[in-house]
C-alpha cells in the first residue's frame, strides 16, 4: 500500500501527462487544417540535426531556453501558491535585467563578487518592482492582476526609455540598436559546456550552455525548501487554501501578500540573467521578451511544484526549439504556439478533473476505513 | 384532524429495501420508510447514521443500488433533483441557500422566474407568493431584503421557495438547528398548517423532544438501516435515544464548581461601531475566572461572532481586553494565540480547517509558531505527525491516517480534530464557538468530557452555543447578548431553555411571547 500523499502526487502527474497527450491530439487537427501532416510535424519536432555538433547545438538551445522558463515558472508559482496572480513577472524581469545589466556594467570587481552583485541587484530590482502592486493591494485593495498588467506596460515603456537615455552605452557607428554598456569579463557567467564535453561530445557553438543553470537549480531547491518545509511556506499555503482560516490562525494577511509578491518578483529578477550574463552581456533590443507570460503557463503545467515546473519548462523549451525544424519542413511554426496554448487549456481542465478524482478517492478511503469500525462505538 | 385522511390514500412516500453502497462502506441498507400523506414524519438518527444519504436518494441526488421509491403509490426513478421536484418533492436545506442582497420575492422566484413576453413578471410572482403565504400561514414581507431577515424568517422564505415550485412533499433537514425555542414553536405551527392543507412533511432531526412534539410518526435510523417505526404516543425520549444509539443519552451537566478567584480574561467596555447602523458590540464587559465556563447565549447575529473575533484580534474593537492581567490591546492574533488562547471557530470550514490539506497540516494550523509544530524556521513534520496521531487517539478522530485530507472526514471527526488541536499546548483560555455543532451524540460526549476535564485543570472557557441545553448544562455563568449588548447575567442552576430563549429574544418580561427580531 503506497502512502496517501504519494498516491495523490501520482494521480496528479498522470493527469498532466494525459493533458499533454490530449493537447497534441487536438493540435494535430490544427496542423491538418494548416495543410500539413501532423505525424510529419511531430517527427520534425524531434529532428535535432544530423551531425553531432548540430545535435549538441539543438540540445543546448533547448536546455538554455528551459532554464529561463524554469525560473519564470518558479516566480509565478510563488504567487500562485497563495492565490496571488502575479501577471507582472514579465515587467519585473525586464526591469531587473535592465537595471542589473546597467549596474553590472558600471563596476569592476573580482569575478565572484561581480557576479553576486549583478544577481543581488537583479533580485532587488525585481522585488522592488513587485512591491508596488503588493502595496497597492494591501493598502488600497487594488486587484493585483490589474495592477501588474498595467505595470508590465509601464516596465516596457520605461525600459525602452532608459536603454536609449540614462542607461544607454556607447552606440555603435551606423547602428540604431541601443543597449546598456557592455559587462566587463568579470561579469560574464562562465558557461557549463563541460557538462557536454565530458561525454566526449563537441562543445556547442556560440555562447554555449548557460552556467546559470546551476543558479537556477539552487533557486529551485531553495524555493522548494521554503514553500514545503518552512513556517513561511506553511503560512503561504494556508493563506492560499483558506484565507479566513489563515487569519484566524494568526497569519497576517498583509504581510503575507507583501512577502509572497516580493519573493515572486525577486525570483522573476533572475529570469533574464542567463541571457544577460551568459550571452548578450548587455541589455539591448535583442533581449528575449515574453518569458514572464510563458512562466504562467509553465507554473500552471508544473502544478506550482519545483519538480513539476522543471519538467514543464523542459517541455515548453522543447516546443520552442521545435519552431525552427518545423519551418525547414514547410510547416508553419505557429503550430508550436497552438500546441502550447492547447496544453495550457487542457491542463486547466484536467487539473480540475484530477482534483475531483483525488478528493473523491480520499473520501472513499476514509469511508472505507470507517466501515471497519462500528459507527457509534464511541461513548 | 390530519390522520383521518391517511387510510384512504396511498402513502405519500414509500421507500422499500433501499440499499446504497459506496466503495468499502454501506451507507444505507434495507431501509423501509412509509410516510402517510398529510402527516409530519420524523426521521431520527445520529450524524453519520445515513439520514443524509437517504434524503439525497429521495431528492434524486443519488441513485440507490437496490430498492424502490414510490411517490403517491407510483414507482419513481429519480435521476436528478429536477425529477424529484417534478414529482412534487421539495428540500429545505439545513444551511440556507439564499442570496442576501436579493429581496424575499427575488429569492423565491430565483431559478423559476415567471416571464411574460421574455420579461420578468413580478406581478404574477407577487400574487402567487401572497397566495401561498396566506394559505399556509407563512407570513413574510416579499419586498424585504433577505440580509435584514432573522433566521426564522429566512427559513420561511426557504419553505416558500419549495412551495412555489409546487412541492407537496417537503423534506426539512435539521430545521431547528439554528432556531431559538420560540422560533421552533412558530416553525412547528407552520408545519401543522402545511399538513392541514394536505401537504406531507419529512422532518429530519436528532433533537428527540422536538420530534416527539411535532411528529405524527417516527422512523429511527441506526448504522444505515431503519431499526424502528413508532408513533410519539408509544415512546419516550429516553427510549428513542436508546433506539438511536443503543445507550443512554449523555448529558452536558457539569458537576461541582471549579471556579477560582483568579480573573483570567477581563473584557471591559468593548465597543465595535459600524458606519450608519447600530453598533455590533456596545459596551460589553465581563470576566472569566480560571476553571470557569462562561456561556454566551444569543440568537445568531447579535454580536457573538464579532465578540470572539475581537478577543482573537481578528477584528479591532475599542475597549480593553486583558489576559491574565496583561493588556492585549494591539496584539496581533498570533501573539494572542501564543499567549495561550485556544480557538474553536463557529464555522469550522471557514475558519478552522484547510480542507484540501492533510490532517497533520491541519494540526499545525494556528500553532505554526509554537512547538511541536515549529523548529526554528522549519515546520517539524515528524513531531506534527506524531502529535496528530496522539490527538486522533485521545479524541477518537476516526481517519485512515495523518496524511488523509481533512475534507474526507465526517463533520464530527473534523470537529474532534479541532478540539484536540486547540486543547493541546495547555491553553489558558479556550474560546469555544458551537463546539458540538453538527457532531453526533458519541462525539458530543467526548468533547464535553474534554471541556470538563480542562475546566477542572484551571482552563477558562468562553462558550457560545445555539444548543441551549449544552449552554445551560456546561456553563458556570451565563450572559445573554442581544443586539451587541450583554442584557442579562443568569445563573444556569435554575434556568430552563424556555426562559433563556425569552431572554435571547428580548422578551424576558413576557416569557410566552416571542418578541422582536
Amino acid at each position: 500500500m503506497i502512502g496517501a500523499a504519494l498516491r495523490r502526487t501520482l494521480i496528479t502527474a498522470a493527469g498532466v501527462v494525459v493533458a499533454v497527450l490530449i493537447a497534441f491530439a487536438v493540435s494535430s487537427i490544427a496542423i491538418r487544417v494548416a495543410g500539413a501532416d501532423p505525424f510529419a510535424a511531430i517527427a520534425a519536432m524531434f529532428d535535432f540535426g544530423v551531425r553531432p555538433i548540430d545535435q549538441v547545438d539543438s540540445v543546448t538551445y533547448w536546455i538554455n531556453r528551459s532554464v529561463a522558463l524554469f525560473i519564470a515558472g518558479l516566480a509565478v508559482a510563488v504567487g500562485f501558491r497563495m492565490n496571488l496572480f502575479n501577471i507582472g513577472v514579465e515587467g519585473q524581469y525586464r526591469m531587473a535585467a535592465l537595471v542589473s545589466a546597467f549596474v553590472g556594467g558600471q563596476v569592476l570587481l573580482p569575478a565572484p563578487i561581480h557576479l553576486t552583485v549583478i544577481i543581488v541587484v537583479a533580485m532587488a530590482a525585481g522585488g522592488l518592482y513587485a512591491l508596488v502592486p503588493a502595496l497597492l493591494k494591501v493598502y488600497r485593495g487594488v486587484n493585483e492582476v490589474i495592477s501588474t498588467i498595467m505595470l508590465n506596460f509601464v516596465a516596457i515603456g520605461l525600459a525602452a526609455y532608459l536603454v536609449r537615455g540614462p542607461f544607454s552605452g556607447r552606440r555603435e557607428a551606423g547602428r540604431l540598436a541601443t543597449a546598456t554598456p557592455e559587462l566587463p569579463p568579470s561579469g560574464h557567467f562562465p558557461d557549463a559546456n563541460f557538462l557536454i564535453t565530458m561525454f566526449g561530445l563537441p562543445a556547442p557553438r556560440g555562447a554555449g550552455l548557460y552556467g546559470f543553470i546551476g543558479v537556477a537549480l539552487v533557486a529551485g531547491l531553495v524555493i522548494w525548501l521554503l514553500l514545503e518545509r518552512t513556517r513561511f511556506g506553511f503560512e503561504v499555503k494556508a493563506s492560499g487554501m483558506n484565507s479566513d482560516a489563515a487569519v484566524a490562525s494568526g497569519v497576517d494577511p498583509r504581510r503575507m501578500v507583501i512577502s509572497a509578491m516580493v519573493l515572486s518578483g525577486m525570483v522573476a529578477g533572475l529570469i533574464g540573467l542567463p541571457e544577460i550574463m551568459g550571452r548578450n552581456h548587455n541589455y539591448g533590443t535583442s533581449f528575449t521578451a515574453g518569458l514572464g507570460f510563458l512562466g504562467i503557463a509553465v507554473a500552471l503545467l508544473g502544478r506550482n511544484k519545483p519538480v513539476g515546473i522543471a519538467l514543464a519548462a523542459l517541455l515548453f523549451g522543447f516546443l520552442d526549439r521545435a519552431g525552427t525544424p518545423l519551418q525547414f519542413d514547410g510547416i508553419p511554426p505557429a503550430v508550436v504556439e497552438i500546441i502550447q496554448g492547447t496544453i495550457v487549456l487542457m491542463v486547466v481542465i484536467v487539473n480540475e478533473v484530477t482534483r475531483r478524482i483525488v478528493l473523491r478517492w480520499e473520501e472513499r478511503r476514509a469511508a472505507a476505513r470507517l466501515g471497519e469500525v462500528p459507527a457509534g462505538a464511541a461513548a | 384532524m390530519t390522520d383521518t385522511l391517511a387510510p384512504t390514500r396511498p402513502p405519500a412516500v414509500e421507500l422499500a429495501g433501499i440499499t446504497k453502497r459506496f466503495p468499502g462502506v454501506v451507507a444505507n441498507h434495507d431501509v423501509e420508510v412509509t410516510v402517510a400523506p398529510g402527516t409530519v414524519h420524523a426521521i431520527v438518527g445520529e450524524n453519520g447514521a445515513g439520514k443524509s444519504t437517504l434524503m439525497k436518494i429521495l431528492y434524486g441526488m443519488q441513485r440507490p443500488d437496490k430498492g424502490s421509491i414510490r411517490i403517491n403509490g407510483e414507482v419513481a426513478d429519480f435521476r436528478t433533483p429536477a425529477d424529484a421536484i417534478a414529482a412534487g418533492i421539495g428540500m429545505v436545506h439545513q444551511h440556507f441557500m439564499l442570496a442576501d442582497n436579493f429581496t424575499v420575492l427575488e429569492n423565491i422566484i430565483l431559478g423559476a422566474e415567471p416571464a411574460k413576453a421574455g420579461r420578468l413578471d413580478r406581478k404574477a410572482a407577487r400574487a402567487r407568493i401572497t397566495a401561498l403565504s396566506g394559505a399556509h400561514g407563512l407570513r413574510v414581507d416579499p419586498d424585504r431584503l433577505v440580509e435584514d431577515l432573522g433566521v426564522g424568517d429566512r427559513q420561511r422564505v426557504e419553505i416558500l421557495k419549495v412551495l412555489y415550485r409546487g412541492a407537496r412533499i417537503l423534506i426539512l433537514d435539521e430545521p431547528t438547528a439554528v432556531l431559538v425555542p420560540q422560533e421552533v414553536e412558530e416553525l412547528f405551527g407552520n408545519l401543522r398548517e402545511l399538513v392541514a392543507e394536505g401537504l406531507t412533511v419529512i422532518f429530519i432531526s436528532h433533537k428527540l423532544d422536538e420530534v416527539l412534539r411535532v411528529a405524527d410518526a417516527i422512523t429511527v435510523i441506526r448504522r444505515g438501516t431503519t431499526v424502528a417505526s413508532v408513533t410519539p404516543g408509544e415512546v419516550t425520549a429516553g427510549r428513542l435515544a436508546e433506539l438511536m444509539i443503543g445507550s443512554e443519552l449523555p448529558t452536558p451537566e457539569t458537576r461541582e464548581s471549579t471556579v477560582t478567584d483568579t480573573v483570567l480574561l477581563k473584557v471591559s467596555g468593548l465597543t465595535l461601531d459600524q458606519p450608519d447602523r447600530r453598533r455590533l458590540l456596545d459596551d460589553v464587559s465581563f470576566e472569566i475566572h480560571r476553571g470557569e465556563i462562561v456561556g454566551l447565549a444569543g440568537v445568531e447575529g447579535n454580536g457573538q461572532s464579532e465578540l470572539i473575533e475581537a478577543i482573537m484580534g481578528i477584528r479591532h474593537a475599542t475597549g480593553a481586553i486583558t489576559l491574565d492581567g496583561v493588556d492585549m490591546g494591539g496584539w496581533p492574533t498570533r501573539r494572542r494565540r501564543e499567549a495561550g488562547i485556544g480557538y474553536i471557530p463557529e464555522d469550522r470550514h471557514r475558519q478552522g480547517l484547510l480542507l484540501e490539506a492533510s490532517l497533520w497540516e491541519n494540526r499545525v494550523l494556528g500553532h505554526q509558531t509554537v512547538r511541536p509544530a515549529r523548529k526554528g524556521i522549519w515546520i517539524d513534520r515528524k513531531a506534527a505527525r506524531e502529535d496528530t496521531a496522539r490527538i486522533a487517539e485521545k479524541y477518537d478522530v476516526r481517519a485512515p491516517g495523518v496524511d488523509t485530507l481533512a475534507l474526507a472526514l465526517s463533520g464530527g471527526n473534523q470537529q474532534k480534530l479541532i478540539v484536540g488541536r486547540e486543547m493541546s499546548g495547555e491553553p489558558k483560555l479556550l474560546i469555544a464557538a458551537h463546539p458540538t455543532r453538527g457532531v453526533d451524540i458519541g462525539a458530543q460526549a467526548v468533547i464535553w468530557d474534554h471541556l470538563r476535564d480542562a475546566r477542572a485543570a484551571g482552563l477558562a472557557v468562553l462558550l457560545i452555543s445555539a444548543d441551549l441545553e449544552e449552554l445551560i448544562g456546561l456553563s458556570d455563568t451565563l450572559h445573554v447578548i442581544l443586539r451587541g449588548r450583554l442584557v442579562a447575567r443568569l445563573d444556569p442552576g435554575d434556568l430552563t431553555p424556555e426562559r433563556l430563549g425569552s431572554h435571547m429574544t428580548g422578551a424576558a418580561a413576557e416569557p410566552d411571547e416571542a418578541g422582536a427580531s
